[in-house]
């Protein structure tokens, strides 16, 4: 049964990719107005939870369950769990050929918003979100991230996010790619999109993003598990001292 | 896309969804002259009588027939579909109605509800400068703006052309595609009706695009239009084509031939967007000639039929002409598109461009077959052939026979060819954001083709977007 209280809460997921298990079993609940990290160490599985979690086909979940706002979402496909309110910002966003960022906005909001919707809004809302990532106007008609830098793929990723204005985002790796300027205006992006009700999983391998955004609880994954949670100060003591020391306490307390 | 033409395709959702519904629909029509199934020199005698030619293109006619019975089916391509053609059993000649009309309001009613429906004279109204519509054998409408007419801009259909210009016809037919260029040539000279006659005056620039539109209606009809379009010296000019047919159960031919000859520094660009039934067999063949410094573009869109074969190609005849085709075929069920291009290199300091795009789905077949000749003489030349072919589903097909004769060493070729699928990746990424997976899929398809799109007017652009539309709806991964 989920926490009613819970706005994304999943239990004792395993993920699966070519039969083979790389998640064995993770849980978390996030409260409306909370922002988790997840970091772990390259390969620790974090990004094919989030994958697993947006309904990647090539992700399968074995085991478990999640729910979103107390529904359960795993018998969704991956566009009725971005439609009831799920979002994944890519590690490595692909390019759409021939599809304008501005025309692939309006189709993804217009399926948001149901056939037919009102959508005169449109225009004004999606400026705006693009001047507040300070992403040229020109882009809204560039073809989707083709010959995008890293950079601006991070960028268009919040972008989407900043319109779509999910209740739930996953960002993965976000950072990756970011010079310092553009870390702080997507860091400014999340920030503005977060509030009281909704929620924000950051999975991050470095700690750079959570000086930025400050996340109250901080979680280790390693071989597919949580290992230890914290608040923000652990953070800070994984980017001091690595992953190692936590990886070796877990092998202590296990006894493997 | 543009924002507005994404506007208009959602002005136009509320349309009908299904071709057979669209398109497909059947006037009843009694015929003013339906003649006999089949073809001989009388039926070819009968067609240059009623429309009292002149001896030199009756002479032509059963010159043409005696070429096209001697001449064997081709043997590449589809063959096996090509043997399918039934020739006895097509109707040569139909003439709808005795006289052409000037007046949209003239025109018997059950055809000026055909092209209502398909939304002519509306645009005629809206951005053309001229149109006419041939349904059947026949045009059976055609006006042109006057300011044109004044600007000694000719735009007639093609027996009117024959009639009201015959030396201007007699110097250039035949000339760009003669007779004996391949079987189906001869056989849409020996029997050819209708088509569009084109002659611009030297330097006049013609500024809205003219419109020709093409309806079959009865079942085992042959369209046989022939067109001709001279862009005299530094003139330029851009005309537009557009053809369906109902759907029937037995097939139907369209056979068309299409020459274009771009003089000294003319500008020529032909646009056709073809959305045929599944029972046609669509033959066409198309030719430029571009003389010095003369600019000529294919604009060139198969949808439908059963089996299209066509290779629009443009001679580049004089130094400095350039030549440039673009192509998109889209192979449904049961569909083979063979289409291609070919760009003959015939003088120095030509370039040519030819982008050809298809996409396959379900069993469809789509085929590039092109040719790139460079003659010795015809140094400094460029030349590019990009091929890109997108498939859906495990069961489509995509070929390539991409030929290229090079005689001289002072040439720039580029050549690419790409087979790609609907990506599993892109589609997640997609349907991560909301979009259905058949939105998603339509979405890339329509991505794919959009270096074709938006070389289209708005209206055609929002009509092949439509057509993409309903060509996608309920495919399977």
């Amino acid at each position: 049964m989920p926490d009613q209280k819970a706005l994304f809460e999943f239990n004792e997921i395993r993920v699966e990719v070519d039969d083979k298990q790389i998640v064995p079993g993770v849980s978390l609940k996030i409260l409306p107005g909370e922002i988790h990290a997840i970091m772990g160490p390259n390969g620790s599985g974090k990004s094919s939870l989030s994958n697993a979690l947006m309904g990647h086909p090539d992700y399968a979940i074995t085991w478990g369950e999640a729910f979103l706002d107390g529904r359960s979402i795993l018998s969704m496909s991956a566009d009725e769990r971005s439609r009831a309110g799920l979002y994944l910002a890519f590690q490595y966003p692909l390019a759409i050929p021939g599809v304008t960022v501005a025309n692939f906005m309006r189709a993804a909001l217009q399926a948001h918003r149901g056939k037919g919707a009102d959508m005169s809004d449109f225009r004004k809302l999606f400026k705006a979100a693009m001047k507040a990532l300070s992403i040229d106007p020109s882009f809204a008609t560039r073809y989707l991230n083709e010959g995008f830098s890293g950079g601006e793929k991070k960028r268009v990723e919040i972008l989407q996010m900043a319109v779509l204005n999910p209740k739930m985002a996953m960002l993965d790796e976000t950072d990756s790619g970011l010079d310092i300027d553009a870390l702080k205006i997507v860091s400014e992006g999340i920030n503005r999109f977060h509030n009281d009700s909704n929620g924000l999983l950051l999975v991050t391998h470095y700690q750079r993003l959570l000086n930025y955004v400050k996340p109250h609880h901080v979680h280790v994954m390693i071989h597919g598990r949580i290992v230890k949670t914290g608040g923000p100060e652990l953070a800070l003591k994984l980017e001091e001292l690595g992953y190692d020391w936590v990886e070796a306490e877990y092998v202590e307390g296990t006894g493997v | 896309m543009s924002d507005e033409i994404r506007r208009r395709n959602e002005d136009l959702s509320s349309l009908d969804k299904d071709y057979a519904t669209r398109y497909g629909f059947q006037d009843p029509v009694n015929y003013f002259h339906k003649g006999a199934r089949g073809i001989n020199h009388e039926v070819v005698e009968m067609i240059s009588r009623m429309k009292k030619e002149p001896a030199w293109m009756t002479e032509r006619r059963h010159e043409a027939l005696d070429i096209f019975s001697s001449r064997p089916m081709p043997k590449w391509g589809n063959t096996e579909m090509l043997s399918k053609i039934d020739f006895d059993n097509i109707y040569y000649f139909m003439k709808p109605i005795e006289h052409q009309q000037t007046s949209w309001d003239d025109v018997p009613e059950y055809i000026k509800k055909t092209f209502d429906r398909l939304g002519i004279p509306e645009a005629e109204r809206k951005f053309l400068g001229g149109v006419s519509a041939q349904y059947e054998s026949e045009v059976v409408y055609h006006s042109m703006r006057e300011d044109l007419k004044k600007q000694g801009i000719i735009f007639l259909d093609m027996d009117s052309g024959l009639r009201e210009h015959p030396d201007l016809v007699r110097k250039y037919f035949g000339t760009v595609i003669p007779t004996t260029d391949n079987k189906f040539a001869a056989l849409n000279t020996a029997v050819w009706s209708g088509g569009s006659f084109i002659y611009v005056p030297p330097g006049i620039d013609v500024k809205v695009p003219l419109q020709a539109y093409f309806r079959i209606n009865a079942e085992n009809m042959g369209q046989f239009e022939r067109t001709l379009i001279i862009a005299d010296k530094g003139s330029r000019v851009h005309y537009i084509e557009g053809c369906t047919a109902p759907v029937y159960s037995t097939d139907s031919l369209h056979t068309a031939v299409v020459e274009v000859i771009a003089l000294e520094d003319s500008y020529m660009r032909y646009t056709t967007i073809q959305n045929w039934s599944r029972n046609i067999f669509n033959l066409v063949t198309k030719r430029a000639s571009a003389y010095d410094n003369a600019t000529v573009e294919w604009v060139d869109g198969n949808l439908g039929s059963r089996l299209t074969m066509k290779y629009p190609c443009i001679q580049l005849m004089g130094p400095g002409a350039k030549g440039e085709i673009l192509s998109v075929a889209f192979a449904g069920k049961d569909q083979h598109q063979d289409a291609g291009a070919k760009v003959i290199h015939a003088a120095p300091n030509t370039s040519s461009r030819i982008r050809s795009k298809s996409v396959s789905k379900d069993n469809g077949r789509a085929s590039y077959r092109g040719l790139a000749k460079v003659h010795k003489n015809a140094v400094n030349t460029k030349l590019s052939v990009e091929c890109d072919a997108l498939l859906i589903g495990e069961e489509a097909r995509s070929d390539t026979y991409p030929t290229m004769e090079v005689d001289n060493d002072q040439v720039k070729v580029e050549h690419e060819a790409r087979v790609s699928k609907v990506a599993e990746e892109q589609l997640f990424y997609l349907t991560s954001r909301g979009l259905t997976e058949d939105d998603a899929r339509l979405l890339i398809v329509n991505g794919f083709m959009e270096p074709f799109t938006k070389e289209l007017p708005l209206e055609y652009a929002v009509e092949l977007n439509r057509l993409i539309e309903l060509e996608m709806e309920g495919s399977i991964g």
